[in-house]
């Protein structure tokens, strides 16, 4: 069964009807998408919370790349990794998935890619979204997301 | 030959007969009269409930403990495997001191434990009581903090940490109820409670039911001092405030990771200061940053409940200023920054929270505040990023860390100088596996670093200056410092250097999560790689078994000595402060 969740855009179904594997070849070239780095996410961190960037606001919704790299996933089977700036490495006590660095970008594929190495610099590219959304199969809080996403080692 | 055989035959057939319970508290508990506590005994199959038996001191239990206990006939697992029958009484409590044998049998199972049931004196010997706890604070933390902040000639050192001269002392044992290696939960937990616990537990015994809130509580010490006493409660950590240490004053749960309980459990007990990092646990869900996963907002929580808020250093400073009397301190969504990053380097996540009070600011702010009632106030003081830095082998951050900590023992002591009904108490809660060696010499030739560790007489002194005389060195990389060598660690690269961008992540994960030597470090001129001795599932240097050193000062530290365990720690801090009588003037 395919789960919608209230963020899923109407081109999300409409790919997802399309068949997967096509999708890549119907996005426009890179050089038309805008990209983000990790700098720009928020434009404010403080102890009563962060603030997103003026740059996300303005992006979401929109096709974007982030380069990162890929943390190990949570679980085999989740529908989504957890890129972020450096290489992640967890502290045996604190490895809840509460735990993660704050500036985290949940990426959720559009389809199946293997694993690649923590250590390898990657790129993401998918649709932007912000806001505080729970995923339904881990309970993993996330506020930034890609959506319908592929990624590539560059 | 033969009698020996039929004796171990005979031997072996009545312990497959009788099936050991487990009762908890745990055979050898030792109980402060008048504390509450939670009582269960797990059976190993399934019983009837009229074949339970279960006597105190031959006494049947319901006289003895004055209540009757919940029978559960069948207690699940994980995927509803049925691990046997259990027996519960909830908040129990044993206003007389003595021995109690607790007997229980049902079916072919048996089990005989006894606790020990103590009181205090009537009188409290202090008003105050400072702890001060370094996380992972280890005999090789305090041998480099000294030299490289009072500096040594000649075999002497050049100065005295602060907490070189309290002058009562201990060895510490610090193992866990299930293992001989430790963490930071239990530890502190037996400290703050009297009771030994399971790895990763906070004022419970750990029993075997998957639900981590549900397992048989013990009073912590801010709950008992609000029982007995008017004193003011205050908490200080540049750890989270919601992490295991600052936690165990006031929590109750089986797992140290449910962080988000954890900050309601200190709204109940409601300490009258707060200090520390962790925001992201009082932020409800909604707001960017929260680590939370439903709706509460714990910092509208707080501030409805009298506290000022205070969110930098200078907050910090205006609401010393007040008169609420309560203040709820938050510097950080997450860890706070060590000192070396904070006032040096500039560093770690510096750049995102730039006006982080240290741990001398937030232990002054406290002291000003609890010092306010008349009745007096307990005082915790933890200096998480010794272990914070110790995990992953940033011995410098370590050291630096361990500096700052003794300057808020120094403010401690100050404080004890003037208000002398004041216990003063520095101790680790468990060590780490580390040793100085030596040193390390730029200056010796050649390129291979390997060949500049200076071992023997070949070590000679490290140069590091202190010309601002601020305790701290001058600059932590100096041509001829100290090096330190973890005995234990995952695969990582050994670069001889400190780590001046930024803490040391010495090895990451891969897709099978197993940690791999972080190739970040690979190349730095010299570096070698050292391969792990642990699991490769583990990221970083392990805690060590060894015993921690406790010193001690003022009314109530000559309880302190020879070798006790953590749990026995309490028992002092539970005399000092008369916890067994309701002070009522």
């Amino acid at each position: 069964m395919i789960r919608l969740d209230p963020y899923t855009t109407r081109r999300t179904v409409l790919s997802l009807i399309a068949g997967l594997p096509l999708l890549a070849m119907t996005r426009p070239a890179a050089a038309a998408v805008p990209s983000l780095s990790f700098d720009e996410l928020y434009s404010k961190f403080g102890v009563l919370g962060l603030e997103f960037s003026e740059k996300v606001k303005s992006l979401a919704g929109q096709e974007i790349t982030i380069k990162g790299f890929m943390a190990p996933p949570l679980k085999a089977e989740a529908a989504f990794f957890v890129l972020t700036e450096i290489p992640m490495s967890i502290c045996p006590f604190c490895s809840s998935d509460a735990d993660w660095p704050d500036n985290i970008v949940v990426v959720y594929l559009g389809e199946k890619q293997t694993f690649v190495q923590p250590s390898q610099t990657i790129e993401a590219r998918g649709t932007l979204e912000f806001g505080s959304w729970t995923d339904p199969e881990t309970g993993f809080v996330s506020l930034l997301r890609l959506r319908n996403a592929e990624y590539a080692s560059v | 030959m033969r009698m020996l055989l039929s004796a171990l035959a005979a031997t072996t057939f009545l312990a497959g007969a009788a099936q050991a319970a487990t009762v908890y508290p745990l055979d050898r508990a030792t109980i402060l009269a008048g504390s509450p506590f939670d009582f269960k005994v797990e059976f190993k199959s399934v019983v009837k409930p009229e074949d339970v038996k279960i006597t105190v001191n031959g006494q049947d239990y319901k006289t003895v403990l004055g209540k009757e206990a919940e029978f559960v006939a069948e207690e699940k697992g994980k995927e509803d495997k049925i691990l046997g029958s259990a027996v519960i009484a909830r908040g129990l409590i044993l206003p007389t001191e003595g021995a109690y044998k607790i007997e229980v049998t049902a079916g072919a199972e048996s089990k005989s434990v006894t606790w020990d049931v103590y009181n205090t004196g009537e009188t409290q010997k202090a008003k105050n009581i400072i702890f001060l706890l370094g996380d992972g604070l280890s005999v090789a933390h305090r041998t480099g903090a000294r030299i490289m902040s009072k500096g040594m000639t000649e075999g002497k050192a050049n100065g005295r940490l602060n907490m070189d001269d309290l002058d009562h002392m201990a060895f510490v044992g610090t193992s866990s109820t299930e293992a001989i290696a430790t963490d930071s939960a239990n530890t502190m937990s037996a400290y703050m409670t009297g009771h030994k616990t399971a790895v990763n537990a906070l004022g419970v015994y750990g029993d075997r039911t998957p639900d981590t809130l549900d397992d048989p509580k013990v009073e912590t010490i801010a709950e008992a001092i609000r029982r007995q006493t008017k004193k003011s409660i205050g908490i200080v950590s540049n750890a989270e405030v919601e992490d295991a240490t600052p936690a165990a004053v006031v929590a109750h749960t089986r797992k140290r990771a449910d962080k988000e309980q954890i900050v309601g459990m200190m709204f109940d007990v409601k300490p009258d200061v707060v200090l520390g990092g962790g925001s992201a646990y009082f932020l409800s869900k909604d707001i960017p940053g929260s680590k939370r996963k439903d709706d509460k907002d714990y910092i509208k929580l707080f501030q409805e409940a009298g506290y000022t808020l205070a969110t930098d250093k200078s907050e910090l400073q205006t609401a010393t200023g007040t008169n609420t009397g309560k203040i709820l301190g938050l510097f950080h969504t997450g860890n706070m920054d060590t000192a070396l990053d904070r006032e040096f380097l500039k560093k770690g996540t510096v750049e995102k929270f730039p006006n982080q009070p240290g741990l001398v600011d937030m232990t002054k702010a406290a002291l000003g505040e609890l010092s306010k009632n008349d009745e007096g106030f307990f005082l915790m003081v933890e200096g998480a990023n010794i272990d914070k830095m110790s995990h992953p082998l940033d011995w410098d951050r370590a050291l630096v860390e361990t500096i700052e900590f003794d300057k808020a023992v120094g403010v401690a002591r100050e404080f004890a100088a003037s208000h002398p009904d004041t216990l003063v108490v520095v101790t680790g809660d468990h060590a780490h596996g580390v040793s100085i060696i030596g040193t390390v010499d730029d200056e010796k030739p050649g390129t291979e670093m390997r060949e500049k560790v200076g071992t023997y007489a070949e070590a000679g002194f490290p140069n590091y200056t202190d010309e601002n005389k601020d305790g701290y060195p001058d600059k932590i990389d100096v041509t001829r410092r100290l090096f330190l060598s973890a005995n234990n660690g995952p695969d990582h690269y050994e670069t001889f250097r400190p780590k001046l961008d930024g803490p040391f992540v010495p090895a990451i994960q891969n897709e099978k999560k197993e940690y791999i030597a972080n190739e970040a470090y690979k190349d730095v001129p010299g570096a070698v790689f050292v391969q792990g001795n642990i699991p490769k599932s583990g990221d970083s240097g392990v805690h060590s078994v060894d015993d921690v050193v406790l010193q001690a000062a003022g009314p109530g530290a000559e309880d302190f000595k020879g070798y006790m365990e953590e749990s026995d720690i309490y028992r002092v801090l539970a005399d000092t402060l008369a916890l067994g009588v309701k002070q009522t003037n």
